[in-house]
């Protein structure tokens, strides 16, 4: 078997019975990305040189015999809003694309400690605002399994160089789905962490009370050990969290024994794919044989969860992109003579109409006379919302629903109709919303050979219990080794 | 709730530092009051006596003790800036 088509978790055994090197590991991802990118347009940066620096350093300690930490060696992906010190970041957005960082993300400093070795950066729909890639200032993504279709987004890029088998893991952002939707239309596993777990310093801001920093991986194994890696309190960012962090491997058991299932009857209704529906129902059915017991739920409030996203997530867009103003980094139209003239050219000419949707649609539910009927309405909203999930999680551990009502769409079909697009994300945003942890796995594939992604819940820091379901789920299914026919060049 | 008009568009527009040609000022304001329009659906919960949830964990002040630590030197910072005058951000004239 190839090189990429292995988890971290096994090439690290390889490459501590230096069976490989981490250079040879590292020079064979570079080769395979050759033979794909082409196709997939996944990467909006490669950063070889570095990655095989890293990579020569990794080697180093394997050589010396030392203890390697899981990550050491295994090349990465990196969604380009998360901040990469010395390397560009665009955020899919001409306003930053000559963004060079000064800094690093936690993230970064966090995988970099583990030694671990950035690829590249990945494609995603501008700011992190969308659902397919489309809204990227520089190409649209595809889908591995069908390169008509959308990879999902908005870290499509990052979910499509891992299904593709360029990269062994990746990191996204979710505020809405981004992690979720994508990982589900691809096929592989995303996980979007509890709000607080991972440090949003050097995650480039989007609604900030919304976003949070996860992985993508081939299997639930090495979504653990990126978890391990990431996770855990930063004095740098004040919204994270200050509880202890479990090692997310030892919760990965076969077996779910005493495990509580919810089933949301509001995530099956009308609008879910007929295919999509009895390949989550045949999941649960896979959970229930390991000694789950399923008992039905209601989460009263989910059909408002769009409608209050879209008020919260594009007031704190609107007011996280003020600072986008030609003063102090990025694009600067040239031609104003005077400086409220340069705002608004820079600003018109940086960002893309997706971005200047919300940013409309955010300044007008916070401007005076509307903040009320807006704004206050849908953070009131939002506590029903979250109330709604408080009680489902006093009757069981997790719950499970589909992660996308529809498997990938063609590529320009959603375009057209904001709205249309925005529904794509209705079954990921209450997670956000409430602040939970959730987990897309793959499931199925459809009649068209599409994936279809599997969505695991539980309550604030309860990682582990959506961990062991899938990890279960995993152990009895084959699902997660299916992998797209990508003819490579 | 009011619909939402071209002269609303253009003043927000106006909040948030855009500048829209004529077209663009009509779409926006068709595509916005759709998506209010799916919005207003909030209005069928009452909502009286919810409290409003702006974050979702329990927040509190963060204080760390005044000690000065150095920061990123000054060419670092301005690197990525448009435009440098003798290590200041330089933008165009601010007043007549």
């Amino acid at each position: 078997m190839p090189l990429y088509e292995l988890t971290a978790h096994e090439l690290h055994e390889k490459l501590k019975a230096r069976e490989i090197t981490a250079v040879e590991l590292t020079q064979s991802m570079y080769h395979r990305i050759g033979a794909v990118e082409e196709q997939i347009d996944g990467y909006l940066t490669l950063t070889e040189e570095g990655a095989l620096e890293s990579a020569a350093v990794a080697d180093e300690g394997f050589q010396r015999g030392d203890e390697m930490p899981p990550l050491a060696g295994i090349p990465i992906a990196i969604k380009d809003v998360i901040c990469t010190k010395g390397v560009l970041t665009t955020c899919g957005s001409k306003i930053l694309g000559n963004f060079v960082s000064p800094y690093d993300a936690t993230v970064m400093t966090k995988l970099h400690q583990q030694g671990a070795v950035m690829l590249g950066k990945t494609n995603m729909d501008e700011f992190a605002m969308g659902s397919s890639t489309e809204n990227s200032a520089y190409q649209t993504t595809r889908n591995p399994w069908n390169l008509e279709t959308i990879p999902g987004g908005s870290s499509g890029g990052s979910s499509a160089v891992v299904a593709a088998g360029a990269a062994i893991c990746s990191l996204g952002s979710d505020t809405g789905g981004s992690i979720r939707q994508p990982a589900a239309l691809c096929g592989v596993v995303g996980m979007k962490p509890t709000y607080g777990r991972v440090s949003r310093f050097g995650l480039v801001a989007f609604a900030s009370s919304l976003d949070q920093i996860g992985p993508f991986s081939k299997d639930v194994t090495d979504c653990a050990l990126v978890l391990n890696a990431i996770c855990g309190h930063d004095p740098m960012d004040s919204t994270s969290a200050d509880v202890p962090v479990p090692d997310f491997t030892k919760c990965l058991i076969n077996d779910l024994e005493g495990v509580k299932i919810g089933i949301p009857k509001e995530y099956f209704t009308a609008g879910i794919d007929s295919e999509i529906e009895e390949s989550v129902r045949s999941a649960i059915a896979v959970l229930q044989g390991a000694g789950a017991t399923i008992e039905e739920v209601s989460l009263p409030h989910t059909d408002y969860a769009m409608a209050t996203y879209y008020i919260i997530a594009p007031a704190e867009a609107s007011a996280n992109l003020a600072r986008y103003d030609g003063v102090r980094y990025g694009f600067r139209a040239t031609n104003a003579d005077e400086l409220g003239d340069m705002y608004r050219q820079t600003r018109s000419q940086g960002f893309g109409e997706e971005v200047k949707r919300r940013i409309m649609l955010g300044t007008y539910a916070l401007s005076s006379g509307y903040y009320d009927a807006y704004y206050l309405k849908a953070q009131q909203v939002r506590t029903l919302i979250k109330s709604d999930f408080d009680d489902a999680f006093e009757k069981v551990d997790v719950v499970v629903t589909p992660t996308s009502p529809t498997a990938a769409f063609k590529i320009g079909e959603r375009t057209a109709d904001p709205l249309q697009m925005y529904l794509s994300d209705v079954l990921t945003t209450p997670a956000n919303l409430a602040g939970l942890p959730g987990i897309s796995i793959p499931c199925g594939l459809t009649s068209d050979d599409l994936p279809i992604g599997l969505q695991i819940l539980a309550a604030p820091f309860e990682e582990e219990k959506i961990l062991r379901a899938a990890y279960t789920f995993e152990q009895n299914t084959d699902h997660h080794r299916k992998r797209p026919k990508l003819s490579s060049k | 709730m009011a619909t939402i008009t071209t002269d609303d568009v253009q003043h927000v527009a106006t909040l948030a530092r855009l500048e829209f040609n004529e077209e663009d000022i009509a779409e926006f304001t068709h595509q916005l009051a759709r998506i209010l329009d799916y919005i207003g659906k909030l209005n069928e919960l009452d909502t009286t006596d919810v409290p409003p949830t702006s974050h979702p964990l329990t927040l509190r002040n963060v204080v760390k003790e005044d000690v000065a630590k150095s920061s990123y030197e000054r060419d670092v910072v301005l690197d990525g800036a448009p435009s440098v005058e003798e290590g200041y951000f330089e933008v165009p004239k601010v007043i007549e």
